[in-house]
């Protein structure tokens, strides 16, 4: 009762905290828009093809939009009215473009984080529990040649590379895992290596304990709380990687929609992906930090 | 081995700093100055890494285009670790609810997509911003938007200070708050700022090159290691013009450098 109760209570923390975070990450998102030189500029107003009545309309309607404060008030309320606006660009209902575009990146990033976690944790512990320079150089050059590539390079020879029969989700997916995997591996390896390094392990392992035991049932249950925290921030970066990703390789995801948003200077659109992203990335830091708090590791905390 | 790595990544690091910042002595030709007799041409003794499609020396490009990025992505580091160092000992070392307050709004920060935001703010500059302008507000914005991750370590290393003895004693003997941070906390944060320094260049030099290959970075025809990459957008070119490839190879190299000055350690704090 006592435990359930708990949860509870920080699970209602947890929302309380998102809703927070959202609603005042987005006011910061405003406030930064409003400080760029050019905000209130419309590239519309430099199309030689509308007459002065055109453009004076144009910058009629942007000052009905006011400042972006006011704007993004409005914004908000008009979300909660179900209304996520319309794109400036597109011309389309910006529910419509989410409900196209979101499946598309959920996939790929879903799948590129698994695997990046999967081959970045996996080496990590191969190389803690093999325990050969060898083995830890190797994974260490490979891991710091993937971190020195920008994403969008990546994604670049992913699809010079992948024969044509290739789906694009495929290398879009693998880009994804490529830039995750060298963050995971590194930091899984270091925290695993200082837990290595406690006394009550270093005692086990002198006791002749085999290697796996100890990696396993003892030095990653006590990393396990920091190891799961990166789960959100490893969700942040794919996000982040999707938007060179998807637009180099012409994927049809929330990325790419912010790319061309970005280029056509659509604030509405560019907006409430900012606002999504923040959700989604503020939920899975949540997420993991309540899950590392309840693994045995976190538990003992 | 990796004190060694350390030594010739420094020594690379130097090389490279010193021949770029020399670009202007060094560089064949101004990064502007059009051959237009000479369009895409192949490596020569006048243009060593042959020319880009607009006919401009591309050693010179990348002469210029190294320095600008290896000056303004430390400055945007030095900015973002000096306000790291601000929020994060003021936070460590003061607690309560003033510490507690300065994370909240560092946990806010991380939780923003800050490509995304760099994309907004992009998009809202006027489309007359002077290439200029536009280099110093990119730089600017990583700078200001990447102090809140250093500052959660520094706050926590700053949170480990407060509780030691010199702490107690310089308490004990009336030494303002102010001037404890200053004299006493900030020199024993040195190598936690340090080290989140050496992290955040990388980041930035990867964030300006992945903002410069979507066109939303450095505008031309100011050269970045951003938009030089954006020679390897075509097969066909890369594949009769390999040497387009090489600000890809030297970005590779340098950020490599830059990576392997940080002690393993640093990362998993």
């Amino acid at each position: 009762m006592q435990v359930t109760r708990s949860l509870v209570k920080r699970a209602l923390r947890m929302l309380l905290s998102i809703v927070s975070v959202v609603l005042l990450g987005g006011l910061i998102a405003a406030g930064i828009m409003q400080l760029a030189p050019g905000f209130g500029v419309d590239a519309r107003e430099l199309d030689p093809r509308l007459n002065r009545d055109s453009v004076e309309a144009i910058r009629a309607a942007r000052s009905r939009e006011g400042n972006p404060l006011g704007f993004y008030f409005r914004y908000l309320h008009r979300i909660a009215h179900g209304d996520f606006g319309v794109s400036q660009s597109l011309g389309r209902p910006v529910a419509e473009l989410l409900a196209e575009r979101v499946p598309a990146t959920v996939r790929t990033v879903t799948g590129g984080v698994l695997c990046g976690w999967s081959a970045g944790l996996g080496l990590a512990l191969l190389a803690c529990l093999v325990r050969t320079g060898v083995l830890d150089a190797v994974s260490g050059t490979l891991s710091a040649f993937f971190l020195c590539i920008p994403s969008s390079v990546l994604a670049l020879f992913l699809v010079f590379l992948s024969p044509p029969e290739r789906r694009v989700s495929t290398s879009v997916t693998l880009a994804i895992a490529l830039v995750v995997f060298p963050r995971i591996y590194r930091f899984s390896r270091g925290i695993l290596g200082q837990v290595l390094l406690m006394p009550h392990l270093l005692a086990a392992r002198a006791r002749g304990l085999p290697s796996g035991r100890v990696l396993f049932l003892h030095a990653l249950p006590a990393a396990a709380p920091a190891i799961l925290a990166l789960g959100g921030v490893s969700l942040s970066v794919a996000l982040s990687a999707s938007i060179p990703i998807e637009a180099i390789c012409d994927w049809p995801g929330i990325g790419q929609l912010a790319w061309q948003a970005s280029l056509e200077r659509d604030l509405p659109l560019l907006l409430i992906l900012t606002l999504l992203i923040t959700v989604v990335v503020v939920t899975a830091n949540s997420m993991a930090s309540l899950v590392g708090e309840l693994t045995p590791g976190g538990a003992a905390k | 081995m990796r004190v060694a790595l350390r030594r010739i990544a420094i020594g690379v690091l130097i090389t490279v700093y010193g021949v770029c910042l020399a670009a202007d002595v060094l560089a064949p030709a101004g990064y502007a100055t059009q051959f237009r007799d000479s369009p895409g041409a192949p490596p020569s003794r006048a243009f060593p890494l042959g020319t880009d499609e607009l006919g401009r020396d591309l050693l010179s490009r990348l002469l210029y285009g190294t320095r600008l990025s290896l000056v303004l992505a430390p400055a945007a580091a030095l900015l973002a670790t000096l306000l790291a160092a601000g929020a994060g000992s003021l936070a460590g070392y003061a607690g309560g609810w003033l510490g507690a307050g300065v994370l909240r709004v560092a946990d806010l920060f991380m939780s923003l997509p800050w490509l995304f935001l760099l994309l907004t703010v992009r998009a809202t500059l006027p489309l007359n911003t002077r290439p200029e302008d536009s280099v110093l507000i990119t730089f600017l914005l990583l700078g200001l938007l990447g102090w809140a991750a250093p500052a959660c370590v520094v706050a926590a290393a700053a949170g480990t200070l407060r509780g030691s003895e010199f702490a107690l004693h310089a308490r004990a003997s009336g030494v303002s708050n102010a001037r404890f941070i200053l004299v006493q906390v900030l020199p024993n944060l040195k190598p936690v700022l340090l080290a989140q320094f050496w992290i955040a260049v990388p980041v930035f030099i990867l964030s300006e090159a992945n903002l410069g290959l979507l066109g939303l970075g450095v505008g031309e025809p100011l050269p970045s290691w951003g938009n030089l990459l954006r020679g390897l957008e075509s097969l066909h070119a890369l594949q009769t013009n390999p040497w387009l490839a090489a600000p890809a190879a030297l970005l590779l190299i340098v950020v490599a450098c830059f990576h392997l000055v940080v002690p393993l350690e640093d990362y998993s704090k």
